[in-house]
């Protein structure tokens, strides 16, 4: 009951937040965007007809009164018409979504599976030859810049030795579409990888010395036991939280990986759409960007409270 | 006799250590560490010393050769020298990752001494300003801010400037908040010391050994960023030596001409790699000391 509670308060909170961003959106994009009579009619469309659009499209009532209606059409799914192609920006975005979608979630895939067993192993064995080589693994790791290291797999795996496609997406099946993200996928999880090992090397280390682990021990529980139970699973409760931190972070990734790979995801939809003024687009998926930030934030928060009973519902 | 055994032991341990390098500096990461980054401080400072050329001198001729005696990282489209171009670049680069951090770093900083020690107003308006832009990928809201301000690399520096400054403010913030509890502050105050006094002699010494470690780290995830702007097309232009840039123009000769994508990508990592490492040493030497 009181978990319920916690629960549905920080749902409440984020409303506040969405309504400050959904402001300060609205505004900025007053500002940059140039005037959008003249992006439709055209550069040498008469004062008239610019002012005349203006009218119809309400833009010379007061700026609190556009944003009402800027809202009124977003609650009711309507997030204006995309000025380069002419379709509802609401149809662009839902087909791309699904795309970056895929994308990380495949690279949240790779990252536990590649992380996991080395950062564990890292951990167990400090300061010895496996831990060092994992360290200086993650080290490059993160210095590396994706989209180098990008098109580096791209001209190894795609060009090259030609196992992979080079880019692109290949919707056809499951399989294609496994295939069309591996590359991308990789490059997505790379610096992902090398700060989760770092994160449960570091954990696995310090709570191996902790007194409740030579406690389980000088109690005869079974190594395996300590180890499963009284190391690993508190290891993973700052995993979990770096993890899903950092899954919100690689959505902000994915406009670089989706533009070296041309995948046609939100990512590059928002840098084909910064490019060709397109600032219906660019707006809407901002929001759609900070509306999922929180969302994962805030199932962090409670996946936390389920991993570790002390967090405390009283804030 | 133990006494007197003890304190000849002390005093020439004392002069051991005065003269001697000390543990952390004769570490071999912390060598390597040094080198990479002393070596690209000077090429960034003194580009002419390492490349003889001009980097944006076209010789349409010479397009697209591989590496060579001539060339050694091989020409671009236009038969500019690739070598030259990345040599030049590094002063771009670095500026990015340096000013990209230290403006921040002071601004962050003050802003977290400044909100967790007053608190009220200040720290409610600091700290949701915080919340709104935190709810934003940092990608993401850097993006943005750059498609607001158009390309060139001031506004790189702007678009930075204004997403940096949070990392700092919020940790500088926690640590005061633990500190104002502490003894000695509450002591100092006590004695009637003047706030300022408390925050530059006191507070300041004690926090700033947090935002420092995050600093180190920040200078390569800065660089990288300020990179990635360019390599989209926001940042830098072509034909502006800079990294990121070099490798987005290398990007359409990718499956013939690798060596235009490589080696700028290349100084991009192994420069990325002597900071953090860097970083990781400095780490762990405040820590020790703290300890």
């Amino acid at each position: 009951m009181e978990r319920l509670n916690y629960c549905v308060r920080r749902v409440l909170q984020i409303i506040p937040v969405l309504f400050i961003i959904s402001v300060v959106i609205f505004f900025l994009m007053r500002f940059i965007g140039g005037d959008p009579a003249v992006m439709v009619l055209g550069d040498k469309a008469t004062s008239e007809a610019i002012a005349a659009f203006h009218q119809r499209a309400g833009l010379d009532d007061p700026l609190p009164i556009q944003y009402v209606r800027y809202m009124r059409d977003i609650l009711h799914g309507n997030l204006g018409t995309s000025l380069s192609v002419r379709r509802p920006v609401a149809e662009l975005i839902a087909i791309r979504f699904p795309v970056t979608v895929k994308l990380t979630i495949l690279s949240a895939i790779l990252s536990i599976l590649i992380s996991l067993p080395l950062g564990y192993l890292a951990g167990k064995y400090k300061d010895r030859p496996a831990d060092q080589g994992i360290r200086a693994l993650a080290l490059v790791f993160i210095a590396m810049p994706s989209f180098w290291v990008g098109l580096l797999l791209m001209m190894l795996f795609g060009v090259k030795l030609g196992w992979l496609p080079a880019g692109g997406w290949d919707s056809t099946n499951f399989w294609t579409q496994c295939r069309s993200l591996l590359l991308p996928a990789l490059t997505h999880s790379l610096s992902l990888i090398a700060l989760l090992m770092r994160d449960l090397r570091n954990s696995v280390v310090d709570i191996s010395r902790m007194d409740y682990v030579d406690f389980a021990r000088s109690k005869g529980i079974p190594e395996g036991e300590v180890k499963s139970r009284h190391i690993f699973r508190n290891a993973l409760i700052s995993y979990v939280t770096l993890l899903s931190i950092r899954i919100a972070y690689m959505l902000g990734g994915s406009v670089i990986t989706e533009s070296v790979f041309a995948l046609p995801g939100i990512g590059k939809l928002m840098i084909d759409s910064i490019f060709g003024r397109d600032y219906a687009v660019v707006q809407s998926l901002v929001l759609i960007f900070a509306a999922m930030v929180m969302v994962i934030n805030l199932l962090t928060d409670i996946l936390y409270s389920f991993l570790d009973p002390r967090v405390s519902y009283h804030e | 006799m133990s006494n007197i055994n003890l304190k000849a032991r002390m005093e020439r341990r004392a002069k051991d250590s005065s003269t001697r390098i000390p543990d952390w500096a004769r570490r071999p990461t912390f060598i390597v560490a040094s080198v990479i980054v002393v070596v690209f401080f000077l090429i960034s400072l003194f580009p002419g010393l390492f490349a003889h050329g001009d980097p944006l001198e076209v010789n349409v001729a010479q397009a697209l050769q591989g590496p060579s005696r001539a060339h050694f990282f091989g020409t671009d489209d236009y038969g500019r020298d690739i070598y030259t171009r990345v040599i030049y670049g590094a002063r771009i680069d670095l500026e990015m990752g340096l000013l990209g951090v230290i403006v921040p770093f002071a601004i962050g900083t003050t802003l977290g001494l400044l909100a967790g020690y007053y608190g009220g107003l200040l720290d409610n308006v600091v700290m949701r300003i915080i919340d709104v832009l935190m709810a934003f990928p940092f990608t993401i809201l850097v993006i943005v801010i750059m498609a607001i301000l158009g390309p060139g690399i001031q506004n790189v520096f702007i678009a930075l400037w204004l997403v940096g400054w949070m990392s700092y403010t919020r940790l500088v913030r926690g640590e005061v908040l633990r500190l104002k509890d502490v003894e000695f502050i509450q002591a100092a105050r006590v004695e009637g010391f003047t706030d300022r006094r408390i925050l530059l002699r006191h507070m300041l010494p004690n926090v700033i050994s947090s935002s420092i470690v995050y600093g180190a780290s920040d200078i390569v995830m800065t660089m990288l960023t300020g990179a990635s702007m360019s390599f989209l097309g926001l940042g830098v232009q072509i034909p502006s030596p800079e990294w990121g840039a070099i490798l987005n123009e290398g990007r359409a000769f990718i499956s013939y001409a690798w060596w235009i994508t490589f080696f700028p990508g290349l100084f991009l990592a192994v420069c990325g790699v002597g900071f953090s490492l860097l970083g990781d040493c400095l780490t762990d030497i405040l820590r020790r000391k703290g300890r």
